[in-house]
Formats: C-alpha cells, sequence, structure tokens
C-alpha cells in the first residue's frame, strides 16, 4: 500500500468536512469506550491483569530468541512448516510460493493487519489469485478497494447506506428489488455469498493474535467465526505473523487473553478463540492438510534495545484509538498507511521510516488517554516525543517550527533572558488585554484563537508575582514584630 | 545467512544476548515446562453450583440457551424440545462422540446422521471436551468424535456439556486437557465458543449469525454417568 502518512495534515483537513466520515465516526463514537468501562468494571482484578500481561510480554521481548526457537521445533515437531521471513517482499515471495505449489485458485483470508502491511493481496492478485476476504468489515473494504481505518474495525468510517450501495453495485447477480435497509439483510447477503468462497478455496490466510511456544500453537479471536471457516476448510492453512506475537505458555495467553476483548470491544471474551496446532491428525475428518507459518520481522528487531521496545508489547486491541480524540475526529485514513491512531503514530514511522511518517507523532494532544487505557502499558505519549525528537534530528520538520523551538531553547537555557521576555510579553499582554479579559486573536496563533479564547493575563508573570508577595510578608511580619 | 539466522541474530544483538546463557536458557525451559498459573479472578474460584449458573448467565447474555438436565437419559428429550422451542425439524449430525453416540435416541424422532459438517446442515450436535465458566466459554477440541466443522458451519449449534467438565478458570481447563493429551500437547483444534457469531461491523449495530452458527443451545448435564441403553 502506497503510504499518504506524509500528508495527514491534508488528509485530516478532508476527513474534517467529510460529511460521510464524520457520520460514520459519530455512530462510532463513545461505543468502544464505554463498553470498554463497562467491561472493566466487571472484573475487579482487571488493573491488575493488565500489569501482569505486561509482565508476561516484557518477559517474553527479552527472551525472545529463545520462544521462537522453541516453539519452531514445536510446530515442526506437529507436522507444521516455519518460514522465517525479514522483509515484507521476503513473506510476500513465500505466501506466492506456497500458493503456487498448490495450484490454487482461490485464496480466502480472515483479518490481518500483517497481511495489510505486506500489501499481500495486491501480490495474490497480481499473480491471478482471486482473494476473498471474509471478515464483513475487509469484505466491504475490498469491494470498494479501499484500507482498514481501525485495526479492528475496519470498515468504521463507512454508514449502512454506503455498503448497500456497495453490494447492490457488486453483487449483481442478485434480485434488484430485494431489501438491503436493515444491517441484518446485509450480513445475511455477506454470509452467502462469503459461505460459497469459504466451500470453494484451496488456500486460507490468516493472522494470529498470539504463537505460543508451549505447543507451537496459532490462537486467532473472532465474533464471526470466518478465521475458523478460512483456516478448517481449504487444503492449506498459512499463518501469516510476526515475531513479537510469541507468548511462552497456554497460562500466559490466557492471562492475555483476558485483557484483549475487554479493552478492545468491551466483551469478556470474544464469542470464537480458537487455537490451531499442526496439520489434520490421523483420523481426523476435517481441517487443512498442510499448515504453514510465515514469521516475519519486517523491522521489529531494530525495535529490541530501542527507544521503541515497549511497543512491541502490543496487542493491537485498538483500545488507543477508540479513546484518541484526534482519531476519533479525523477517522483512520488520515494516518495515511496500515496502523492508526496513537499505536499507529508510533509504528509507522518504525516501520515506513520517519521521513515519509513523521507527521503522526505530532498528531497528537499528548492528553495521556492512549497510555491510560493501554492494557500493556506502553507509553505511546513518551514513544511519540522521541519519534518528534528524531524527525527534528533528520531535519523534516517545517523550517519556523525549528527556528521557533532552536529561540525558544536558547532562550530557556538562560534564565535572566528567558524572564526578560516574559515579564516583557506579559507586560505587553495584559495591558493590551485588559479591556476585553481576552484574546480573539494573536500573530501566529490565528489558526488556533479562530475557535476559541485566550484568557489575557494579569500582566506579570508568575514569578515577579511570587516575588512581591514573599517581599510583602515579610514586610508584614517586621511590622508585626515591631508591633505596628 | 538464513533469514532464520539473520532473525535470530538480529534479536540476539538488540537484546545483548548470545543465546547459550545457562540463566535464560533454564527461566525459558521451566517456564514452558511448568506453565505456571498467574492470577486467577475470584469469579472463576466459586463452587460447582456458582460455577454452573455464573457459565448459563454469561452464555444467555450472548443469546445463547441454555438448559441443564439432571442425567443422559434425560437428554435427548431435552434436545427433542429445544427443536422444537426454536420449529426447527429433528433431524442432526454429530460426530462419533460416545457419550453421544451412547444416548437412548429412541422415542425421540431425531433423525442423526454422522460425520463432519457440510455446507448444507442446518444443525449440529456436539459435545464440549471442556468449559471455563468465568466467561462461559465452551472448549470443543477436534477429532472424529467431534468434527471441528461442526461448530461453524451450521445455521444452528446445540453443544453438550458434562458438568464434570466443567471449570472456573481457562487455565484449570487447560490442565485438565494436558493429563488427556500430555504436557506441551494439543489437539488440531481447540474452539473457545461463548456464544453465537456475531458482527458489528456495519454502524456498530450487533448482528448474530455472520458466518457460523446463529444460534447456540447449551445443555448442561449434572450428572455424566453412562445410562444403559435399552434393549
Amino acid at each position: 500500500m502506497q503510504p499518504t502518512s506524509h500528508s495527514f495534515k491534508q488528509n485530516a483537513s478532508a476527513a474534517l468536512i467529510d460529511a460521510d466520515l464524520q457520520r460514520a465516526l459519530g455512530h462510532a463514537r463513545g461505543g468502544f469506550s464505554t463498553k470498554r468501562a463497562m467491561a472493566r468494571d466487571l472484573l475487579p482484578e482487571f488493573d491488575a491483569l493488565c500489569e501482569q500481561a505486561k509482565q508476561i510480554k516484557d518477559h517474553t521481548i527479552a527472551h525472545l530468541d529463545l520462544y521462537l526457537e522453541a516453539y519452531e521445533q514445536k510446530v515442526i515437531e506437529t507436522g507444521g512448516q516455519v518460514h522465517w521471513a525479514t522483509t515484507a517482499e521476503d513473506a510476500r515471495q513465500i505466501i506466492l510460493g506456497i500458493c503456487k505449489e498448490a495450484g490454487a485458485k482461490l485464496v480466502t483470508k480472515g483479518k490481518s493487519m500483517v497481511a495489510e502491511e505486506i500489501s499481500l493481496n495486491g501480490a495474490l492478485e497480481g499473480a491471478g489469485y482471486e482473494v476473498a476476504e471474509t471478515d464483513l468489515g475487509e469484505y466491504i473494504i475490498q469491494i470498494r478497494n479501499e484500507a482498514p481505518s481501525h485495526i479492528i474495525a475496519p470498515a468504521v468510517h463507512l454508514n449502512r447506506d454506503q455498503v448497500e450501495a456497495d453490494f447492490r453495485r457488486v453483487h449483481k447477480h442478485l434480485p434488484e428489488g430485494r431489501s438491503l435497509t436493515e444491517p441484518t439483510e446485509l450480513v445475511s447477503e455477506a454470509r452467502g455469498i462469503l459461505r460459497e468462497k469459504f466451500l470453494a478455496a484451496d488456500v486460507g490466510i490468516t493472522g494470529a493474535n498470539f504463537i505460543i511456544a508451549e505447543t507451537g500453537t496459532s490462537v486467532i479471536v473472532t465474533n464471526e467465526g470466518n478465521g475458523d471457516l478460512t483456516q478448517l476448510l481449504p487444503r492449506i492453512h498459512i499463518v501469516l505473523t510476526t515475531i513479537e506475537k510469541v507468548v511462552p505458555t497456554l497460562s500466559d495467553v490466557s492471562a492475555i487473553l483476558r485483557v484483549l476483548a475487554r479493552s478492545a470491544t468491551g466483551q469478556e471474551i470474544s464469542m470464537y478463540t480458537t487455537f490451531s496446532t499442526g496439520p489434520r491428525r490421523p483420523g481426523d475428518p476435517d481441517g487443512p492438510e498442510e499448515y504453514h507459518v510465515v514469521l516475519l520481522d519486517n523491522g521489529r528487531t531494530e525495535m529490541i534495545g530501542s527507544d521503541f521496545q515497549d511497543m512491541l508489547r502490543c496487542i493491537r486491541c485498538g483500545s488507543c484509538m477508540n479513546h484518541c480524540p484526534v482519531y476519533s475526529a479525523v477517522g483512520g485514513h488520515s494516518y495515511g498507511w496500515v496502523y492508526p491512531g496513537p499505536m499507529g503514530a508510533v509504528l509507522t514511522p518504525q516501520l515506513i521510516g520517519v521521513h515519509e511518517a513523521g507527521s503522526l507523532p505530532n498528531a497528537s494532544t499528548f492528553c495521556g488517554r492512549c497510555e491510560a487505557v493501554c492494557p500493556m502499558k506502553i507509553p505511546l505519549p513518551k514513544m511519540m516525543r522521541h519519534w518528534r525528537e528524531r524527525e527534528y534530528d533528520a531535519g523534516d520538520s517545517p523550517w519556523l517550527q525549528r527556528m521557533a523551538i532552536r529561540g525558544w531553547s536558547y532562550a530557556a537555557k538562560r534564565p535572566k533572558l528567558y524572564r526578560f521576555f516574559a515579564n516583557a510579553a506579559m507586560g505587553v499582554m495584559g495591558e493590551w488585554g485588559k479591556a476585553r479579559g481576552n484574546f480573539r486573536w494573536l500573530p501566529l496563533a490565528g489558526a488556533w484563537l479562530k475557535y476559541r479564547d485566550l484568557p489575557a493575563p494579569p500582566g506579570r508573570t508568575f514569578q515577579s508575582q511570587w516575588k512581591s508577595e514573599l517581599k510583602r510578608r515579610r514586610i508584614e511580619a517586621e511590622m508585626q514584630e515591631l508591633g505596628l | 545467512m538464513s533469514a532464520r539466522d539473520k532473525v535470530i541474530g538480529a534479536i540476539r544483538a538488540g537484546l545483548g544476548a548470545r543465546g547459550d546463557e545457562p540463566g535464560r536458557r533454564g527461566q525459558v525451559r521451566a517456564r514452558l515446562e511448568r506453565s505456571p498459573h498467574g492470577l486467577i479472578p475470584a469469579r472463576a474460584r466459586q463452587t460447582k453450583p456458582e460455577l454452573i449458573a455464573q457459565f448459563a448467565r454469561m452464555l444467555e447474555a450472548q443469546t445463547a440457551v441454555v438448559r441443564t438436565v439432571e442425567n443422559l437419559k434425560a437428554l435427548p428429550q431435552a434436545i427433542a424440545e429445544q427443536l422444537a422451542a426454536f420449529n426447527l425439524p429433528a433431524r442432526l449430525r454429530h460426530g462419533d462422540d460416545p457419550v453421544i453416540a451412547g444416548l437412548d435416541w429412541e422415542g425421540t424422532m431425531i433423525e442423526r446422521e454422522t460425520g463432519p459438517a457440510i455446507g448444507t446442515d442446518a444443525i449440529s450436535l456436539s459435545r464440549a471436551s471442556l468449559a471455563a465458566s468465568e466467561t462461559g466459554t465452551l472448549i470443543l477440541t477436534s477429532g472424529a468424535d467431534n468434527p471441528s466443522t461442526l461448530n461453524f458451519l451450521p445455521d444452528t449449534h446445540f453443544v453438550v456439556l458434562l458438568a464434570e467438565n466443567l471449570h472456573g478458570s481457562y487455565e484449570e481447563a487447560w490442565d485438565a486437557l494436558r493429563t488427556t493429551y500430555g504436557r506441551g500437547a494439543m489437539p488440531r483444534t481447540v474452539n473457545f465458543v461463548s456464544g453465537p457469531s456475531a458482527t458489528a461491523d456495519i454502524e456498530h449495530t450487533l448482528v448474530r449469525g455472520a458466518h457460523g452458527p446463529r444460534r447456540l443451545a447449551v445443555f448442561v448435564v449434572l450428572n455424566g454417568q453412562p445410562t444403559r441403553r435399552k434393549n
């Protein structure tokens, strides 16, 4: 997928005046965060479970080499194959190779953000395979030729009437007069169409929410059951996943599952959590005959030992974007690549470079909600600050901003000079704003003040007021001592 | 250098580790061998009747139907009644599960087929090997006894659970599975099922029956002792 992260500002401006998008974001607004709060309240141990989940991931990353080796050995023991890939291109070639070997025609897919990350659909279609996305949201954006706008709700930027129009455009073989005004009718139509794909597919590709070292198992979490039909019915199941998804044991995965759905959709657990280990066994009447795992790095190993290592704890619940004031105003497409919201603002510069994606860590008010609701306690604002520093160091930030930061930094390191300027500015602004009590416009702050007023300062800085207050108290004390 | 060596090498470079440190290896081996339990929520640590009640409550909150029956003898009748309550034909498919096969089906008029599900099956019947009460979660394991396709293809899924197989937490259920399959081993597929299939992908409206079953009915058998079949 060609990123447009560098034009975040333009994307966001367009998003704010896109009536359909704003209508769709309105449907979603508050829904996820209210449900998450309810789920959290229903489980008194929730905060302690988050802390435990964080510790499990930290332990795993600190021993990542050993857990991946153990995992690989288990997959091989249970009859599966592990394919290691360092880059997106390597992963695409491995998957194309497996599909070619299988003589595949139709490939079904469960929802996978890693597949988006490596632009897998384009590669498969380019090689002549028919690709059917089976998650309802993914199916909708596939027929619209769009990217997902949310990591767990890919079509959250769309309204029912838009989906109806797309279904009428694409499902030409169905009667024109059919009713599609209710979400149930749309779901039912998609179910019928995708059911045929499930039954006809040669290869099923899923992601993995977790892979388990203890047993060589891949885990998917869904509500629809689409991932299950994707991996159960075709002759070949390919799991496309990344190295940081490994957890040590079934106990560890259970512990993390307790915070995943609650943080994501506010459910106590998703309808389906499926653990797959190897291919069909002797006596099994169903299941795939081949089980492949594509284990991708794609820049993640560079995060180990860096300022961004904590990001490897991310379990892709989407809670950070559900609670982000910027995301809920501009939607996921504004971020211009695969991962939106706060987690995207941290991950995207790592995966496609700070030069392309430097705007994303700047698209934050640093309100801190993302970190507060992250079940893995990832310090997202701190990491966005690291990216801002790197963007500055790389010389990518705008000239005016750089000059302003440089000027401020010069003064801030010289207290006398800083106080002099501060006193002067407070004096001028205090005098200037005295009449109205606030400002409706100031030089260089026109955009900021367009929607809000700035209260006028009292005319003196805090420090100078503090000094006079101390002086006043001293005099008062002296006078009292003198009995005056 | 293979991709595997590159990835493992880059991880070790980032961690400042070599991979042969006895301390690190020992920690990993111990964790994999023992799979220690972490914090288990209090709701998973209750008496059996409380766990059963919680299990039913959680599933019902997801629109599943939960019926409790005294023993296996009463089960076929309960299944027949539920088919009638759903206004469904008395025809279902199940696997080779000995508990299901051993039921006394006579007198229920239910037609039964066995084997994995095909696209046209309307109703399936499985037995859950285990369950975890904390979230109302059925745990189904693959194989000829209970083919995994039964859990997803039919429109209506009936599941039998023997109360003795109901545990409080996921971890206890895994421990029970380890006693059957051995440490570090798993059935090919383990399905956690916590309600009928659902989606909220269109305007955040919850719709049941996205791709999997629209309806789920669970039969909890309090006393799972096999009953003698009538001749």
